[in-house]
This record gives structure tokens, sequence and C-alpha cells, in this order.
């Protein structure tokens, strides 16, 4: 049961061999045991999961059920969730029980899907390690010595254990792409705009994107389906035709699936940065695409060596923003003890945020401010532009681009923790895509060290279907992404 | 001694008639209990996100068409980044770089004549929350209450070149533009609420000079007359400071009604930082032409316009036509009056709204929206003096029965009351011989020369008749009895 795909355990539940609450039972019970080892999860409230899950098995009693009706969904904790603690793994929200439902977690309610808990992430998505939660770290379930990545990493470590079906996150520079390719999975950023970021605690709003961490892309495509949609409450959201992402997955094909698909492979991609041992993976992946029927061109993205700079002014700049109203004053932390309201803001901020969100709090300060804006921030956007500009260029060429979504399989717990320029490099093949608003996707690709490497797609705009379906058509000849670690069971 | 020339500009935040807010949606209703009218998004709850309700940019559209300003076809919303109690997200959603409106201008009239003040720009923005320091029914004990009520109603920042020369201009301007935002119906006008707060930034300069002299900003001006006593004792400080040989800081001040001073709030060294960046949650706003002109065919016509065409179709007095114009309100009451009372009866019905009306209002403090005589009742009473049926004394009487309710029109109260003015000859002729008869005395001291006692006559007469007697008729009558 806990290596069944989504499509298989709808049809369990729509058959009834299985109910809802039994499901939600056994994740639990799951999670009860092997949680205290992982730390995957931030918040687990067992009588709401089994109360939805409950109404899950009335529908599908009824004969009423979608997709998703009944199955347990895990949430990353930067969703908020009606009467859930939601902290975004910050001591600043510790005390913060949402009064409303972000976009997703109605969607996924509407679809019938059960709230299975909140999990672990990095102090308000910033970090690539999950180390920087105020909840502790997470461990990678390959190796408990390893981080997950981040800061999606409590959802990737749940999946990965098997602590979960499937699981939510969002992407700001690789906060799903990156802690799938170090838990074996398959996670989707899609196109900005595609995912309402309504309810969704803003770390860099033009950057941020909801979207699935699951173990096949047939699962990211059913996920995709319930997540995606205009909402009007997001004016960044994109109003478009409903789209079908399973459509190209279930359509027929034969044993050249991909012939005519034109894979553009960047120059800048399969250079240096990128471990040997992962690349040699990348490689072989490449050469089963070229089986499927795809042909493979070298194309350049001559900026993209800008992007972790460029990234690391406006993802700061917009997060001091954002983070400008946890001041103590409404909600959240606030010191227990303080002189005068200066006093109150400085001593709530001080201990209610961590360091690695303090120092991009004062990275972003520093950009915007009166005399550096121009050098720093507006230069940022300009390199932005021509990151999109690449982009677009390279898509007149080819369909997909691919390479690797890490430079390394995961790494040890501390290892990068005191470096943070290191940490951030972990990013050099995600953050352009971000910068970019794209699509993008990271597969399993296979194992080095007994480590799991992730292997990016990235398509343009709106592609999901096309790009959801070249990932299936490798998962469709591999079984990289069936493999599960040991002591799970 | 040298002499100083003052140069004042002024930034307007006059806060939009819309219903709802403009990014959360909730009401912008004044005076609810506190906090009931802040939804999450008003109260920046974490993953809330701004939508722009275009009622707000329909506003700032109309303002740009009455000034003759450009509309930008795309401007962008930045955020002002600082940290205050009742600025729940840690930043205001304004304008910056890239208004909505651009340039345009005001007319004003100062004394004789007219001149007009160039605008710089105006703005959307949203009004920040209230840090009360005590509030009826609560008691704070000491400390500081945050109601987010009217976090979030939108703002029309309107700013002016710095083109006014004195405290007078300053006023006159501040006055026209009032009187402007609540004729397109943009913004309420109502200053104790704070939906019309005006800042002034004050320099003074040597005559000749052209550089500008170092400006103070005057905040928060919420009653003409205030601004008025501000500005000129901020330019009586200014230049007594400089003519002691001091200099003047750039500074923003606040000016105390109790003292009449104005007195520095903060220095330009702790100015803020506010970081302006566009805000990556709002897409640039975009004004198509389509939108413009279909507003544009909606526009009342404008004051001046207005002022002009009252003062062509009716006769009336350039001072006249400008007191009509005052508020849309009132130039509506007046044409109404007018179709009502018939055109020969214009410049009787500008006395009326004028004198009586006016000092009924005022009397009673209400504005002529809540007007107790209508504009139809107003102008059929005019049609009666127009056309003879009553004198303008018996008019009076019935404006009062009008307003007190007594009757639905004129005519009514004419008829109920038997007020119809007695023009019939034969029957006053009747009435004056019976007067000469009882009244001997009286006619023997006019004959003797006394002019007085012909007015006794003529009184005696209105008496008689409870003042409904021709007064004219009644003259000519008795001066032929009287030979």
């Amino acid at each position: 049961m806990i290596a069944a795909s989504l499509q298989v355990l709808a049809r369990a539940l729509a058959k009834r061999e299985v109910s809802s609450v039994e499901l939600t039972h056994l994740y639990l019970d799951r999670i009860a045991r092997h949680n205290p080892q992982l730390n995957a999860f931030i918040s687990v409230d067992e009588g709401c999961s089994l109360a939805q899950a409950r109404a899950a098995d009335e529908r599908l009693a009824k004969g009423e059920g979608g997709p998703l009706t009944g199955i347990p969904i895990a949430h990353k904790d930067i969703f908020c969730a009606q009467g859930w603690l939601t902290t975004c793994g910050s001591r600043m929200l510790n005390n913060f029980v949402s009064p409303y439902d972000a976009a997703v977690i109605t969607r996924f309610k509407a679809a019938g899907a059960v709230l299975l808990g909140k999990t672990n992430m990095d102090e308000f998505a910033m970090g690539s390690s999950n180390e920087t939660s105020f909840y502790g770290p997470v461990r990678n379930p390959w190796n408990a010595d390893c981080v997950p990545g981040g800061s999606s990493g409590g959802s990737a470590a749940a999946v990965a254990a098997a602590l979960a079906p499937a699981a939510t996150g969002t992407d700001t520079g690789g906060s799903i792409r990156q802690p799938a390719a170090l838990c074996n999975l398959t996670g989707m950023k899609p196109t900005y705009g595609v995912v309402s970021r309504y309810g969704m605690i803003a770390f860099a709003s033009s950057l941020d994107q909801a979207g699935p961490l699951a173990r096949s892309a047939a699962d990211c495509a059913l996920l995709l389906n319930a997540m995606a949609g205009f909402d009007e409450r997001d004016s960044t959201s994109v109003e478009r035709p409903g789209e079908d992402y399973c459509r190209e997955i279930d359509a027929a094909a034969g044993d050249r699936p991909l012939a005519g698909l034109k894979i553009g492979l960047p120059v800048e991609f399969f250079g240096e940065g990128c471990r040997p041992e992962v690349m040699h993976l990348v490689e072989a992946a490449i050469a089963e695409y070229r089986k499927l029927g795809a042909e493979t061109i070298s194309v350049s993205l001559p900026s993209m060596q800008l992007s972790v700079a460029a990234y690391y002014v406006i993802a700061p700049a917009e997060a001091s923003s954002n983070l400008a109203r946890f001041d103590g004053v409404r909600y959240g932390y606030r010191a227990p003890e303080y002189q005068d309201l200066n006093d109150m803001y400085s001593k709530s901020r001080a201990q209610g945020f961590g360091a690695e969100v303090k120092r991009r709090i004062l990275i972003g300060t520093y950009v915007l401010s009166h005399g550096y804006y121009d050098a720093y921030y507006l230069q940022a956007q300009r390199i932005r532009r021509l990151i999109a500009n690449d982009f677009a260029k390279a898509f007149g060429q080819c369909d997909v681009i691919i390479g690797p979504t890490s430079p390394s399989t995961a790494f040890k717990l501390g290892e990068k923790a005191a470096d943070p320029v290191q940490m951030y490099l972990s990013d050099i093949y995600t953050i352009a895509v971000n910068l970019a608003g794209l699509p993008a996707i990271s597969l399993p690709c296979g194992f080095a060290g007994g480590l799991p490497a992730g292997l990016q797609l990235i398509g343009n705009y709106f592609a999901e279907t096309q790009l959801l379906n070249v990932a299936h058509r490798y998962q469709q000849v591999s079984d990289w992404h069936v493999q599960r670690p040991a002591g799970f069971d | 001694m040298k002499a100083w020339e003052v140069v004042i500009g002024i930034e307007t935040h006059a806060q939009l008639s819309t219903r709802a807010k403009i990014f959360s949606g909730s009401s912008t209703a004044f005076g609810a209990e506190p906090n009931v009218q802040a939804n999450a998004v008003d109260i920046a709850l974490p993953g809330v996100l701004p939508v722009l309700n275009r009622g707000a940019v329909e506003c700032a559209i109309r303002f740009g068409l009455a000034v003759g300003a450009k509309i930008a076809p795309r401007s962008v919303f930045a955020r002002k980044n600082y940290f205050y109690p009742d600025l729940p997200k840690g930043y205001q959603i304004s304008q910056y770089e890239l208004p909505v409106v651009v340039g345009g201008q005001l007319a004003i009239v100062v004394g004789e004549s007219e001149r007009v003040v160039k605008l710089t720009r105006a703005h959307l923005e949203e009004d920040a929350g209230k840090s009360l320091h005590e509030c009826a029914g609560a008691n704070f004990h000491g400390r500081t209450g945050i109601d987010l009520n009217r976090a979030g109603t939108p703002l029309l920042e309107i700013v002016t070149e710095p083109d006014m020369r004195s405290s007078t201009e300053a006023v006159a301007y501040a006055r026209a533009l009032h009187a402007l935002v609540r004729w397109i119906g943009i913004c309420d006008g109502n200053m104790q609420e704070g939906s019309f707060r005006c800042d002034a930034n004050v320099s003074v300069r040597p005559v000749g000079q052209t550089e500008f002299g170092t400006r103070r900003e005057i905040k928060n001006l919420n009653s003409f007359r205030f601004m008025q006593q501000a500005i000129d004792y901020e330019v009586q400080w200014q230049i007594a400071t400089l003519e002691d040989g001091g200099t003047v800081e750039q500074a923003t001040v606040l000016f105390d009604p109790q003292s009449g001073e104005t007195r520095a709030m903060r220095s330009k060294e702790d100015a803020h930082d506010y970081r302006y960046f566009p805000d990556p949650d709002l897409l640039p706003l975009v004004i198509d032409r389509q939108w413009v002109d279909e507003i544009a065919r909606q526009m009342p016509e404008l004051p001046a316009a207005r002022r002009d065409r009252l003062a062509t179709d009716y006769g009336l007095s350039a001072y006249d036509a400008k007191l009509l114009t005052a508020s849309l309100e009132l130039a509506t009451y007046y044409e109404t009056a007018v179709a009502a009372a018939g055109n020969s009866g214009a410049k009787a019905c500008a006395n009326w709204v004028m004198v009586d009306l006016t000092a009924r209002l005022n009397k009673e403090e209400r504005d002529i929206g809540q007007s107790p005589i209508s504009a139809e009742q107003l102008g059929g009473m005019v049609a009666r003096i127009v056309d003879g049926t009553i004198s303008t004394n018996i008019a009076r009487k019935v404006f009062d029965a009008l307003c007190n309710g007594e009757g639905r029109s004129a005519d009514e109260i004419i008829a109920s009351q038997g007020l119809q003015q007695i023009t019939d000859g034969d029957a006053l002729e009747t009435l004056i011989d019976e007067l000469l008869a009882t009244n001997a005395a009286m006619v023997a001291e006019y004959r003797s020369g006394k002019e007085k006692a012909f007015n006794a006559l003529v009184g005696q007469a209105m008496k008689a008749t409870r003042g409904k007697a021709n007064p004219q008729q009644v003259n000519a009558l008795l001066r032929k009895k009287l030979g």
C-alpha cells in the first residue's frame, strides 16, 4: 500500500477496498513511528485529519469522489490552514494558528484530500538544507547524517520515507526541485502564476511558486490538476483555459514516444561546478532520452552564470519587505520584555528570527537603500531580463532543456551551514528557472554512493503537461523513482 | 531689511469615496467600532495578497480629466517601507516613480484675479490605520490602541508645483481643490473626519533670487483656517530666523492650533529611507484609452464651465455665479429651482438661494443636501412672486411654511392660508374709501404736509388685508384719492 501510486490508491478508495480513514491511520501511524528520527513534520492533528478522512469516505461511498478524494497529503508549513498552527519554520510564528485557508489548501479540500500534517521547512523557506528551521533540521531518509535539501525538506523526507503518499512544497530558487533530487522524488515548480500564492507565506513574491512533491511524474500531474487554476485573490495568478496535466501522460505511445522532441543541453550546465558522479548519471539519462526518440542539441544560456548573484539581490530585497509584517504587534512572537516601541520591534525580531533570515533581511534592506538601489536592485532586474531572454532564445531551438538539478547528492548536516556562499551555490542550476518564471521538474536519475541524484527538465512557459509527459516517459523505462530507502517499511 | 518671497507647494491626501478599500475589499465607512472593518488583508496576516479596486483607479482618472492632466497608460505600485504599529504590513502600497496622473492644473481666484496652480502629479495609495491613545469607552492604561478600520482606505495624493506665493493663494488652492474633488464625486471632503488633509511645503527667498530656499513641511492641516495660520506663522518664523543670521534646516513640522505655532517633528537627519521598490504582488496598472474615454463621457460639467454658463444663461453676476457653483449640489439645486420658476425667475431664485436659504441652512447647520425646502418647492414659490400671486414679503411666510413642512407646494400653502395677493382694483378701492373715512385725523395730517402720515395709511391698508394687498396698487389708489 505505501508503495502504491496515487492512481492505484484512488482506484482502491473508489472500489472501497480501503477506506480513507484506514489510509489516514496507516500514515499517521508511520509518522508516529518514524518522525522522531526524521523530524519531517512540525504539526500533526489526528482528530482533524481523521474527520476529513471520514468526510472523504462519505463522498466516496456516494460515488462522488474525485482522483484525490480520501488521499492523505502533507503540506509544507508555509501554507496557511484554518485551525492549524502555521509556523513557516520560524519561532516568529510558533504561536500562529491560521484563521484562514491558503488557496492551495482550499483546492485540496475541495478535491476531498485529507490534510495529513504540516511539514518542516527552512525558516521562511530560506535555505537549501532544512537546517535553518526553528524546529530543528530534517534528516534525509537515505542517510540520516545527510540533509534532505531545502527549503521543502520536510515534505521531501516525508514522501521519501512514505510518511505521506505525496506532499506540497514551494520553490523560490529550487526549494521543491533540490530536495526532490536529494530524496529521490519527482518535484515540479510550475510556471509562475499557475498556482495561486494566496495564503502561502511570502518569501520572495516574484519568485515563489507552489508545486507538488511525489514519487512519480504521473502523481505530480494528478496533484497539479488539483493545485493549478486562476485565483482572483492573487493578482499575479494567470487566467487561462483549464488544463488536464495528465493528458499527455494518459495518451497511448509507441516505443519511441518522444520522437520529434528536441532536447536542449546548455553548455553552461555541463561545464565545471557539477560533481562528476552526478554528471555521469545525468548523461546516462540523456542517452536514455535519445533511445526514447528525442534529439539532443547544444544550446547556450550565457547569462545563467549571473543568476545566483541576481537572485541573492532580488529575493532578499523582496523578503526584507515581506517579513516586515512580523513586528510583534498583531500576532506572532513578541519579546517578553522591552522598553519602548522600537525596543519591542528590535527585540521581537531579534529573538523571533533565526540567523539566515536576519542575514537576508539585512542584505535586502541594504540593496534597496538610497544610493544602492540602482547598483544592486535595478542591475539584478536587468540580469533577470537577460536570463529570461537567454531561455526564450534557447526555446526557439528546443522543446525541453535538460541538465542536473543539483551539483551534488545530499551533503552532510552541518557541512555547509557555516558557509552561506557554498550553500547558495547548491542552487546554481535551479535559480535561473525562478528568475525567468519557467516550469521545471526534478526526477530521479540514479544513485551515487547510495544517495540519489536528480535530473532537471525545464520547459517553456505553461508547458507543464508536456514536461510531465517527458518525465513520465523516462520513468516508464527506468526504475530509479521506485527505489525506496531502507528502514521505512 | 530685505524683501522676501514666499514659495508654497501643497500635497493633499484625498480619501476616495469608494465603498470598498483599495486592496482588500472591506468597507470604508467611517465611525464603526475599532477594527471591525479590518479583514485578513488589512491586518496583514501571513500569506494575504492585495487586489486593486478598480473603483479607486476610476476616481484617479476622473480627477486627471478634471484638471487636464495626462492619465498614464502604465503606472506602477511601489512599496514604501517603514515600521509603525498602525501600518500592518510594515510598508504602505503607494506609487512612486510612475504615478497614475501626471501634470494638470487648477484655476484659483484670489481677490479679483484668477490664476492657475500647476500640478506635478497625483498618485494612488492606501491609508494607514490609527493609533489611539484614548478612545470612548476604552481605557488603554497608558498604552496605545490600534484601530485598523482606516487601514487600506484609498487615497489620492495630489501634489502641486511650488507654485503659490502667499498663504492666501495656498488657501484659495486648497479650497478650489476641495470643491473640485467633491464636485466630481471622488471625495466627500470631510476635513474633520480626515477625508481631505493637506501638507504645505513652505520656504522663503529674497525677492529676485531664482533658487528656492530650504523648505519645511507642515503636516496634516485639517482646516483652511489652520492652513492660513500655520503658513503665516511659518513664513514669519523663517524670515525672522534668516534675518537674525540663522539658517532654516529642512524639517517636518506640526502646527499647534492652541499656540498658533509650528514646531519641528523630525529633521532631515532622521528622515526615513523608505526603500521604495515596485510591489511584486501587483501587476503594473494599465489604463487603456477606451476606459478613459468612457469615464470622460460620464464626467459632470466642471465648476468653471458651469459658472460661466450660469452667468450667460441666467444673466447672473460673476460673483453670484461663483457662489452658486461652490458645490455641484448647490449648482444643481439652483438650476432645478430655476427650471420650476421659469427663466424670468432666475435672478430671484439666485437671491433666495444665496440669502434666505443660506441663512436658514447656516442656522440649522445643514448643507444643501439636507435642505428643508426642495429646489422644486422654492422654484414654485418664486414663480408665484413673478406672476404677482404673492409679494416678496408674503413669500417669506410661504418659504417658512414650506421649510416647516406645512404644505407640499407654495400653491397649496397660498390656498390653504389665503395668502393670495389682493389685486382686484374695485375691492381695493372700497377698502381705501373705508380707510380714509375711519382715519380722518391721518388724512388731515397728510394734507397738512406730513408725508409720514401717507406711509401710516399704507400700513393700515396692509394690516387690514394681513399683508395681502398689492403694495403698488395701494400706493397708487391712495395718491389718487388724496389728490
